[in-house]
C-alpha cells in the first residue's frame, strides 16, 4: 500500500512538472504573440513615415541630416549585440552563470552604445533647430526611431534586472524562461532595425 | 507666487472646468453620486472586505467576466441616456426651435454615445462573455495568463473611468466618435475634450490587446487533451478569429491615437493642415483598425448564435467546417476593405473599385454563416425561447442592414450616402442586431450556467418585442431621412425640409427601446425573486452540447476537477449519450492567488492618462512609476499560485454535489 | 491518470542538478538551438548589411533599381534573422509560432502596401502641386 502511495505521489509530481513546462511554453508563446503585435505597431509607424517622408516643409531632408558612417556604426553595434545576446542564451541553457553574465554584460554595453549614439544624433539635430516640430517628415522620423529607442531602453532595463536576478539566484526554471523572453525581445529589436536602417537611412540617402 | 506654483502643479486644471449648463450638471452629479452611493452602501453593509477579496483582487476569469458585463451594462445606460438627448434634440430642433442642447454640447454627446457604445458596451459585453465561456468550452482549468487577463480588465475599467471623468471636469470631444483631424487638432479643438477621448481609448485599447494575447494563447495552448482544433465548439472558434483581429488591429489604433496625442501635446505635425502634416493618413490608419473592429465585435456574437441555434433546434450545427472557413475568410478579408469608409476622400476609381469589390466579397462568408444557421433550424425540434427570438430578429434585421451595406459598397452610390443618416441607419442595424442582440441571446442562454436559474421567459419576450419594435421605429426613418439628404450629427435643420415627423417617429422608437430595457431589468429582478420556483432552477436547462454544461453551478474556481475526455465535437452530448461515469482519482490543482497589483497597474495608467489630459507633468511621472513598479513587484513574485491538494479538491467537489441534491 | 504523458517524447526530464529540483527540466518545444545557427545568422546579416551600405553609398545603379535591391536585401536579412536568431519554423508541430508570424506578415503587407497605395494615389490626385497652388491663389485674388 505504502509503495503504491509513493508511486502515485511521484506520478503526480512528474505530472506537475510537465504542467509547469507546458505553462512555460504557453508563456513563451504568449510573449511571441505580443511581439507580433509590436510588429504591426512598427508597421503602422513605417507606413506613416513613408507617407510623410517628402513632407519636409522647407526643412532638411533625410539626406541632408543623416551621416551614413555614423548610422553604420549604430547598426553594427546593434547587430553585434543581437549576436552576443544569442550567446548569452546558449550559455544560460548550459546553466553557466558566469558565461551568461559575461555575454549579457557585453550585450548591455553594446546596446547602451547604440542608444547613446542615437540620443547624441537626436540631440545634434535638435540643436541645429531641426526638432520634431519642424516638419511632418521630422515628426515621423523622431517618432519611428524614437519608438525603437524606447524599446531598446526597456530592453536594457530588463537586462539589468535579469542580470541582477541571475547573480543572486542562479539559473532556475523561472529565470531561464525569462532569459528566453528577453532574448526574443532583443533579437526582435534588431529585426526592426533592419527596416529602419533600410527605409529611413538608406532610402533617405538615395533621395538626395 | 505660491498661487502660480499651485496653478502649475495642476496644469490646465481649474475650478472653471466644472460644468455650468444644467444638462451636463445633472449628468456630472449622477457620475459623482453613483460611486458615493455605492461606497455608502458598502460601508453600511460592511462589505468592503468582501468586495476586495472576492472581486477586486480576483484572478478568476469567471468573476472577471461578470465584472466586465456589469461595467458594460452600466455604460450601456449612460450610452442610452446620450441617445435620449440626441433623439430629443433632433425631434425638437426644427425651424425656430433650437431644442434642448447647444451645438457643441450636442456634438459632444453624439461622440460620447458612439465611443461608449463601441468601446465600453460592445467590447465589455464581448470580453465578459468570452471570459465566462471560452475556458469552460475548451476544457481548461484557467486562462493562459490570469494576471494579464485581470490587468486587461482593470485597464478597460480605467479607460471607462476616464471617459466618465470628462463629464465632471472639462469637456468631451465634439469631433465624432473617430475624431478626424484637422478638426481634432489643437488649433480647432483647443479644449481637453479630444485628449480625454485619446487617453480613454488608448488605455482601454491596451487592455483589449492584453485580453487578445491572453485568449489566443488560451485557445491555442490550453485546450484539453483530445480536443483538436476541428473539434472545438464554434463559439471558441469565433473568439479565436476575433482575437486574431484584436492583436493585429489594435496596435494600429494605439499608434494612431499616440500620433494624434503627439500632435496635440508636443506640437508634432502628423495630421496638421500645415508643416507637412497629412490628415488623410489619420483617416486611413484609423479605419485600418476600425473595420476589423467591426468584425472583432461581431464574430463572437456569431459564435454565440451558432451555439444558441444548435441548442434550441436540438440539432448538431449544420456545416461546421464551412463555418470555420467562413470565420477565417472574414478575418482575412476584414483587413482588406477599410477604404470603403472613405470612398469620397478622392482616391482614383481603380482604388475605389478594388475596395468596393472586396467589400462585396466579404458579404459571401457572412452569407455562408447565415445559411448554415437557417439549415440548422430546418427540420429541427425548435425550442422557441427568447434566445431564438433574438436570433430570428437578427436574421431579418441583419439582412436588411447588410443589403444596405452592399449598396454602399458601390463607390458611386456611396458618394450619395456618405455622411448621411442612411449610413447611420445601416451600421446601427448591423451592430445592434449583429452584436447587441447576439449578446442578449448569449446572456439569456448562459445565464443559468453561472447563477443556477433561468431568466423569466415571459418578461424576456416583452423586452424582446419592445426592443425590436423600438429599434425598427428608430432606424427605418433614418434610412428614409438619409435618402432625403439628412446628414449625420445634425443639431438643427430647417422646418421646410419636412424631416421633423420622421425624427419624431425615431424618437418614439427610443421610448420603446427604453421600455425594452426596463423589462430586461424587471426580468432580472423577477427571475431572482422566483429562482426557487418549479422549473426555474436547473443546471443544464437547454440540454447543452458543449463542455461548459458538464460543470456544477456555480462553477468551481478550478473549473474541471477531472479534465474531461474529448474525442468528438459536442463533447458533453457525447458524454451524456455514452452515460460515462468518471471515477479517476482527483489530482492537485494549481490556482492563481489574488493580487491587488492589477488594480495598481490600472490606477497608474489612469493617473497617467488624466495627467496627460491636463498637462500635470509630475502626475504623469507618478502614474508611470506606479505602473512600472507594480509590474516589477509582480515579476519578483516567485509564487503567484497556490496548490489545492487532491483532498481539498475532493472536498470541494463533494460540497457541490450536496448542494445540487 | 496515465503514467505516460501523451507528449512524453518532447520533454527531457533529467535529474542531475542537486540544488533546485525546479531547474531540472529542459523546455523543448523547438529543435535545440546551436552555436552554429547564431554564427551563420550573424555573419550573413553582417554581409547583407555591408552590401546594402556599400551599394547605397556608391550609387552603383539607377535609383529605382537600388530601391528594389535594398528592399530584397532587407527582406533576406529579415528572413535569416527570423530563422537563425528567433528560431521561427524550428518548432515541433503544431507550429503556432510560425502561424502567428505568417499572419503578422500578411497583415503588415496588407496594411503597409494598402496604405501606401491609397496615400500616394491620394497625393497624386488631391494634393496640389506648387504651380497649381499658385494658380489657385491667383484665381482667388481676382475674385
Amino acid at each position: 500500500m505504502g509503495d503504491l502511495a509513493t508511486t502515485s505521489l511521484s506520478i503526480a509530481k512528474s505530472n506537475r512538472k510537465i504542467e509547469q513546462i507546458e505553462n512555460d511554453n504557453t508563456t513563451l508563446f504568449g510573449f511571441w504573440v505580443y511581439l507580433m503585435t509590436d510588429c504591426v505597431l512598427f508597421a503602422s509607424l513605417f507606413a506613416t513615415f513613408v507617407v510623410l517622408r517628402n513632407n519636409t516643409f522647407g526643412g532638411p531632408t533625410g539626406a541632408q541630416l543623416f551621416s551614413m558612417p555614423y548610422v553604420l556604426l549604430e547598426t553594427m553595434a546593434l547587430l553585434t549585440s543581437s549576436f552576443t545576446n544569442g550567446l548569452a542564451l546558449l550559455s544560460a541553457q548550459k546553466r553557466k552563470v558566469k558565461q551568461t553574465l559575461f555575454w549579457m554584460g557585453l550585450t548591455f554595453v553594446l546596446g547602451l552604445t547604440f542608444l547613446s549614439l542615437e540620443l547624441a544624433e537626436f540631440h545634434k539635430f535638435a540643436r541645429m533647430g531641426d526638432s520634431w516640430t519642424r516638419s511632418g517628415f521630422l515628426s515621423a522620423y523622431y517618432t519611428l526611431v524614437g519608438t525603437h529607442g524606447a524599446h531598446i531602453t526597456i530592453g536594457l532595463l530588463w537586462m539589468a534586472v535579469m542580470a541582477f536576478y541571475i547573480f543572486k539566484r542562479g539559473i532556475t526554471r523561472v529565470s531561464l524562461k525569462r532569459i528566453r523572453m528577453m532574448s526574443m525581445f532583443w533579437h526582435f529589436l534588431d529585426v526592426v532595425w533592419i527596416f529602419i536602417f533600410t527605409i529611413v537611412y538608406l532610402f533617405g540617402a538615395l533621395h538626395a | 507666487m505660491l498661487l502660480s506654483l499651485f496653478a502649475n502643479l495642476l496644469g490646465k486644471l481649474s475650478l472653471k472646468q466644472l460644468p455650468h449648463d444644467p444638462v451636463t450638471a445633472v449628468g456630472a452629479s449622477m457620475i459623482v453620486a453613483v460611486p458615493i452611493l455605492l461606497a455608502i452602501l458598502l460601508t453600511v453593509t460592511k462589505r468592503w472586505k468582501w468586495l476586495y477579496r472576492e472581486w477586486l483582487t480576483t484572478q478568476d476569469h469567471k468573476k472577471i467576466g461578470i465584472m466586465y458585463i456589469i461595467v458594460a451594462v452600466a455604460m450601456g445606460l449612460r450610452g442610452l441616456a446620450d441617445v435620449v438627448l440626441v433623439r430629443a434634440q433632433q425631434a425638437l430642433a426644427s425651424g425656430n426651435s433650437h431644442g434642448i442642447l447647444n451645438a457643441s454640447h450636442f456634438q459632444q454627446i453624439v461622440s460620447a454615445h458612439g465611443t461608449i457604445m463601441i468601446f465600453f458596451v460592445a467590447m465589455g459585453l464581448m470580453f465578459g462573455i468570452i471570459n465566462l465561456i471560452v475556458p469552460l468550452q475548451i476544457g481548461s482549468r484557467d486562462v493562459a495568463f490570469p494576471f494579464l487577463n485581470a490587468t486587461g480588465f482593470w485597464l478597460f475599467f480605467a479607460g471607462m473611468a476616464l471617459i466618465n471623468v470628462s463629464l465632471v471636469i472639462g469637456d468631451f470631444a465634439a469631433t465624432g466618435w473617430l475624431a478626424y483631424p484637422p478638426l481634432s487638432e489643437l488649433a480647432y479643438s483647443p479644449t481637453v475634450g479630444v485628449d480625454y477621448w485619446i487617453w480613454s481609448l488608448e488605455i482601454a485599447g491596451i487592455g483589449s490587446l492584453m485580453a487578445g494575447v491572453n485568449f489566443i494563447a488560451t485557445i491555442l495552448k490550453k485546450r484539453v487533451k483530445g480536443m483538436k482544433l476541428m473539434l472545438m465548439p464554434l463559439f471558441s472558434w469565433s473568439v479565436l478569429g476575433s482575437m486574431f483581429l484584436v492583436v493585429f488591429a489594435f496596435p494600429i489604433l494605439t499608434v494612431t491615437l499616440t500620433l494624434l496625442a503627439f500632435d496635440r501635446t508636443f506640437g508634432m505635425h502628423f495630421f496638421t493642415s500645415s508643416y507637412g502634416g497629412n490628415m488623410m493618413m489619420y483617416v486611413n490608419l484609423i479605419w485600418a483598425w476600425g473595420h476589423p473592429e467591426v468584425y472583432i465585435l461581431v464574430l463572437p456574437a456569431f459564435g454565440a448564435y451558432s451555439e444558441v441555434v444548435s441548442a434550441f433546434a436540438r440539432k448538431r450545427l449544420f456545416g461546421y467546417t464551412s463555418m470555420v472557413w467562413a470565420i477565417w475568410a472574414i478575418v482575412v478579408l476584414s483587413f482588406i476593405v477599410w477604404l470603403h469608409h472613405f470612398f469620397t476622400m478622392g482616391a482614383s476609381p481603380d482604388v475605389n473599385a478594388f475596395f468596393g469589390i472586396m467589400t462585396m466579397i466579404i458579404a459571401v462568408p457572412t452569407g455562408v454563416k447565415l445559411f448554415n444557421w437557417l439549415f440548422t433550424l430546418y427540420k429541427g425540434k425548435l425550442n422557441l425561447k427568447t434566445p431564438l427570438y433574438w436570433f430570428i430578429a437578427f436574421v431579418v434585421v441583419f439582412t436588411i442592414g447588410g443589403m444596405a451595406g452592399v449598396l454602399m459598397a458601390v463607390p458611386p452610390l456611396d458618394f450619395q450616402f456618405h455622411n448621411s443618416l442612411f449610413l447611420v441607419a445601416h451600421f446601427h442595424m448591423m451592430i445592434v442586431s449583429g452584436v447587441l442582440f447576439g449578446y442578449f441571446a448569449a446572456i439569456t442562454y448562459w445565464f443559468p450556467k453561472f447563477f443556477g436559474f433561468k431568466l423569466n421567459e415571459r418578461l424576456g419576450r416583452y423586452a424582446f418585442w419592445n426592443w425590436l419594435i423600438g429599434f425598427l421605429l428608430a432606424f427605418v426613418p433614418l434610412y428614409i431621412l438619409g435618402f432625403m439628404g439628412a446628414t449625420r450629427r445634425l443639431d438643427h435643420y430647417s422646418a421646410s425640409l419636412g424631416w421633423q415627423p420622421l425624427f419624431i417617429v425615431a424618437a418614439i422608437g427610443v421610448v420603446f427601446i427604453i421600455a425594452g430595457v426596463v423589462f430586461q431589468f424587471l426580468q432580472l429582478v423577477v427571475s431572482i425573486w422566483q429562482r426557487n420556483n418549479e422549473g426555474m432552477s436547473h443546471k443544464d436547462p437547454w440540454d447543452g452540447r458543449t463542455l461548459e454544461w458538464s460543470l456544477p453551478t456555480p462553477v468551481p474556481i478550478y473549473n474541471f476537477a477531472r479534465l474531461p475526455i474529448v474525442s468528438t465535437r459536442d463533447a458533453f452530448m457525447a458524454i451524456k449519450k455514452a452515460k460515462l461515469i468518471d471515477n479517476r482519482p482527483y489530482e492537485p490543482i494549481e490556482i492563481p492567488k489574488n493580487t491587488p497589483l492589477s488594480i495598481l497597474i490600472a490606477l497608474g495608467a489612469f493617473l497617467f492618462g488624466f495627467a496627460f489630459v491636463w498637462h500635470i507633468w509630475w502626475l504623469v511621472v507618478v502614474g508611470f512609476i506606479t505602473t512600472v513598479l507594480s509590474i516589477i513587484v509582480r515579476s519578483m513574485d516567485e509564487h503567484p499560485t497556490r496548490l489545492l491538494s487532491a483532498k481539498q479538491v475532493e472536498k470541494m467537489e463533494q460540497s457541490y454535489k450536496e448542494a445540487a441534491v | 491518470m496515465s503514467k505516460k504523458h501523451p507528449n512524453h517524447h518532447k520533454y527531457h526530464l533529467s535529474g542531475n542538478e542537486p540544488q533546485d529540483s525546479e531547474a531540472l527540466v529542459e523546455v523543448q518545444e523547438e529543435r535545440p538551438v546551436l552555436l552554429k545557427h547564431y554564427i551563420i545568422g550573424f555573419i550573413s546579416s553582417l554581409i547583407l548589411t555591408l552590401v546594402a551600405y556599400i551599394i547605397t553609398i556608391n550609387h552603383v545603379a539607377d535609383r529605382n533599381i537600388l530601391f528594389i535591391i535594398l528592399a530584397l536585401l532587407a527582406l533576406g536579412q529579415f528572413l535569416l534573422q527570423m530563422f537563425y536568431f528567433l528560431h521561427v519554423g524550428r518548432e515541433f508541430s503544431p507550429k503556432f509560432k510560425l502561424l502567428m508570424a505568417s499572419f503578422m506578415s500578411l497583415v503588415v503587407i496588407i496594411l503597409v502596401g494598402g496604405s501606401l497605395w491609397i496615400m500616394f494615389n491620394l497625393n497624386g490626385r488631391v494634393m496640389p502641386t506648387q504651380s497649381q497652388m499658385v494658380k489657385y491663389m491667383n484665381s482667388q485674388n481676382s475674385l
